[in-house]
């Protein structure tokens, strides 16, 4: 038997953690409307609707220095609390830090995830350096 | 809070006139039906009235009617059993069948049987020419479900058994003009699991040779089947042991949740349907009435089934909103799946990003139109939210 398929009886009683869950119902940093895209700098979009997971990230990049990240996710509830958490850990951060974010980050700072949802939070850290990669493009151009 | 279920085609909770009928029979009248004082023929009478219960829910004799663990024994049993004695020959399936059928089919692909597997039309249904066409002189078995357990389409059962036994007459007639000595059998299960509650489940009517429900998805207990065998029919037994089940299935009885099936195909009614189905109807009216939301499947579906595929939203993020929410549905979204693969039935219709979007809203015995009405307001708070949220 699949270890991960046997729910333990803690008394947890979700699919997810508990910052998942906060995360998933209370998505920070979501690109809403009225937003205006043009105050940013920065675009990159992964996944494909086929598979189910589509992001997209918007950065505000001022020197160097990520002063603004919105998103948005098509997605099951790891993909958007991937994108969610990944808006709070960068903003603030330097590019040259940022785009060396892993999956691995992401899913430590969730409190973990489900075996079979790993890919969601893999994303995550390529949407950002898709982002990353557009903002330097477009520098040098 | 109080919980508004919506997916009793995953399993329907035990009705309260079933779990009555099923009570004494856990510490009171809980002999071996085997043994020989009278306390086990209690036991006994309560297995063969539950038995004659069904089959005259099926229209057979009582000596057709095997109890199994549930759905997924029967189905295996009927695959398996039927074709025990070949090494080889052709099988006819279709896509959109239950993994209980589909994963011993393939098994015996495996071990060298050459398996068809019919893709439904863009309705969800599986037509008869589509059977016959796929014939072949060495096809052994043709299993089709009667009801389809996503998007609830119904499969035209009576009219595919009447290729079948066509098929059976021609291959006697070339027996007897050819001078050839064997004969090789044809056989036609269908999974009526979905359908129990809601179809015609006459055998002789739908000219049947086997035929799997269960007590899970009818208002009885979760790990109760049936597999009526029609008398003629040779299924080898897949579980070893007492003589128990007509030497076709070993194990002593399961009583309770015997007498509990029993009871529950007796209380099934034409106006619960009716009923449902108006507030089906009425849910779709409603659902349909949201921006990008449209209907999987045909019309010609269960009573109480609704598929719906919303734009711009993945299925595990609506049924987990809904969930926090009280309401409980499901989804044949990838990522609601273990195997992260989107759900084969809606993929054999429409595209994965469908799959992907799409609900399963399932209404029962039990469902009011105040519910629904309380789902409709939930389900367009979740939407917009996630919508919002949403890269498509």
């Amino acid at each position: 038997m699949n270890k991960k398929d046997v729910i333990d009886l803690k008394g947890e009683g979700w699919l997810y953690s508990k910052i998942v869950e906060d995360h998933f119902f209370a998505p920070r940093n979501v690109m809403r409307d009225g937003i205006n895209h043009k105050e940013f700098n920065a675009y990159g979009e992964v996944g494909a609707l086929a598979c189910g997971d589509i992001m997209k990230i918007w950065l505000k990049i001022e020197n160097d220095k990520i002063i603004d990240f919105k998103w948005k996710t098509f997605g099951c509830a790891s993909a958007i609390a991937s994108t969610s958490i990944l808006s709070e850990m960068t903003t603030g951060m330097m590019i040259g830090d940022a785009y060396n974010i892993t999956a691995n980050d992401i899913i430590e700072a969730l409190g973990g995830l489900p075996k079979r949802k790993i890919h969601c939070s893999i994303l995550g850290d390529q949407g950002l350096r898709a982002a990353i990669d557009d903002y330097r493009k477009s520098k040098s151009n | 809070m109080k919980r508004i279920y919506l997916d009793y085609a995953s399993t329907t909770p035990v009705d309260k006139r079933v779990f009555e009928a099923m009570k004494p029979y856990f510490s009171d009248d809980f002999e071996n039906a085997s043994a020989l004082y009278s306390g086990a023929q209690k036991t006994k009478q309560a297995i063969e009235k539950s038995r004659n219960s069904i089959a005259k829910f099926l229209n057979c004799s009582a000596d057709e009617v095997v109890f199994t663990s549930g759905g997924t024994e029967s189905d295996n049993m009927a695959i398996f059993g039927c074709l025990k004695k070949f090494k080889k020959g052709h099988i006819i399936t279709s896509v959109i069948e239950h993994p209980a059928v589909l994963e011993p089919i393939k098994e015996l692909e495996k071990q060298g049987f050459d398996v068809s597997y019919l893709k439904p039309d863009k309705s969800g249904i599986i037509s008869v020419k589509q059977v016959k066409d796929a014939l072949q002189c060495d096809t052994l078995l043709v299993s089709i479900m009667y009801a389809n357990n996503e998007i609830g389409t119904i499969q035209p059962i009576a009219e595919i058994a009447k290729v079948i036994e066509r098929e059976r007459k021609n291959r006697k007639l070339k027996i007897k003009n050819e001078k050839l000595k064997i004969i090789v059998p044809i056989i036609f299960h269908t999974d009526a699991c979905q359908a129990a509650g809601y179809l015609d489940m006459n055998v002789v009517d739908l000219g049947i040779d086997l035929l799997t429900f269960n007590g899970s998805k009818i208002y009885a207990p979760k790990g109760i089947g049936v597999l009526y065998i029609r008398q003629g029919i040779k299924i080898a037994p897949m579980i070893l042991g007492g003589s128990q089940e007509m030497d076709l299935r070993a194990g002593t009885e399961n009583v309770p949740s015997i007498v509990g099936l029993g009871k529950a195909v007796s209380i099934i009614s034409e106006n619960d349907a009716k009923k449902e189905q108006k507030l089906r109807d009425y849910l779709i009216k409603h659902l349909l009435k949201f921006k990008n939301v449209k209907l999987n499947g045909s019309t010609n579906r269960l009573p109480n089934n609704i598929n719906i595929s919303v734009g711009g939203v993945e299925g595990e993020s609506v049924v987990l909103y809904l969930d926090r929410k009280g309401v409980e549905i499901a989804t044949g979204s990838a990522c609601s799946s273990k195997s992260l693969e989107p759900s084969r039935v809606i993929t054999s219709i429409a595209d994965d990003e469908t799959a992907h979007s799409s609900l399963r809203i399932t209404l029962g015995r039990f469902t009011t139109r105040a519910e629904l009405d309380i789902f409709l307001k939930e389900f367009k708070d979740s939407v917009e939210k996630l919508r919002e949220m949403s890269a498509v």
